[in-house]
């Protein structure tokens, strides 16, 4: 796996950062078909969607996905097999589950997390207008990459 | 092999459409697909309709997964079918508990049609 251009780690959890590349790689490979590519190749856009999914136990903490809408539909349409604007009601559902897949397949990976810490249902915010405030932001590890000439930046912050 | 009815229990409708669209990528022929948003659901699903296989998330409102497979042994229209348990859920606990109740396999999300058919086919010839 190739590793992004723009990740960014800070405090303790900085050896998860591949970790959590991969896992993002996995998911859009596997469940969308897609490739991602780095940082670079992405255009700027506004970042109006948001999906997160937070984790309790042995690691506590939040893993969010912010995209544009567009990049949001597209996403969704590849894991139905659909046009992008084909893409109804089932948008934030599909967002919602692309990352909980995340933060499921990134737990898997790291030693003792499967048993040892679980899931939330996901959250999916509409717009950018909005600070998002968690006591689980000590340590934040940051990716950026490019999912179809889209930016998508993923967050894991944690409660250290 | 037959083709099969089969019924999807998730709380998210994308992901159910979702295994659905693998299981048929699989090759795997599917004549009817009954879908359930949580155990209750598939229970009252079960209750007018024999299936031969079952797909199963684990994390679910109202009564998860493995609550669901753990009352499938009273119910007559799902003796014949085959379990498999397709959940982000991957903890070791979660695996035993699930095969112990009654499930046949697991497949972790996220899953290529390819490992769908690796884990469903054999269940399935085994049963033709």
């Amino acid at each position: 796996m190739k590793t992004a251009r723009e990740t960014s780690a800070t405090g303790h959890h900085q050896a998860w950062a591949p970790i959590l590349e991969v896992s993002l790689r996995e998911v859009f490979e596997m469940m969308l078909s897609s490739e991602l590519k780095d940082a670079d190749r992405a255009q700027d856009g506004p970042m109006d969607m948001t999906s997160m999914v937070g984790l309790a136990g042995q690691l506590c903490g939040v893993l969010s996905i912010q995209c544009s809408q567009e990049a949001a539909k597209l996403m969704a349409s590849k894991m139905l097999g659909i046009e992008p604007q084909q893409v109804g009601p089932e948008l934030c559902d599909a967002f919602g589950e692309i990352c909980n897949m995340v933060a499921g397949n990134f737990k898997n990976k790291i030693s003792g997390l499967g048993n040892g810490c679980i899931l939330s249902v996901p959250t999916v915010i509409s717009g950018n207008d909005y600070s998002l405030h968690s006591s689980a932001d000590s340590d934040t590890l940051e990716i950026r990459m490019a999912f179809e000439g889209n930016s998508i930046v993923t967050s894991l912050r944690v409660q250290a | 092999m037959n083709s099969i009815q089969a019924l999807i229990v998730d709380d998210s409708a994308v992901m159910r459409k979702i295994v659905e669209r693998a299981v048929r990528q699989a090759g795997i022929e599917l004549s009817k697909v009954f879908e359930a948003g949580n155990g209750v659901e598939a229970l009252a699903v079960l209750a007018e309709n024999p299936v031969d296989l079952i797909l199963c998330d684990i994390n679910m409102p109202v009564m998860d997964g493995l609550e669901f497979v753990k009352q499938l042994s009273g119910v007559a229209n799902a003796k014949q079918a085959a379990v498999v348990m397709i959940t982000t859920e991957g903890s070791e606990s979660h695996v035993v508990q699930a095969i112990s109740l009654g499930a046949k396999g697991y497949i972790r999300k996220p899953f290529t049609p390819d490992q769908v058919r690796e884990h469903i086919v054999p269940l399935l010839t085994v049963k033709a």
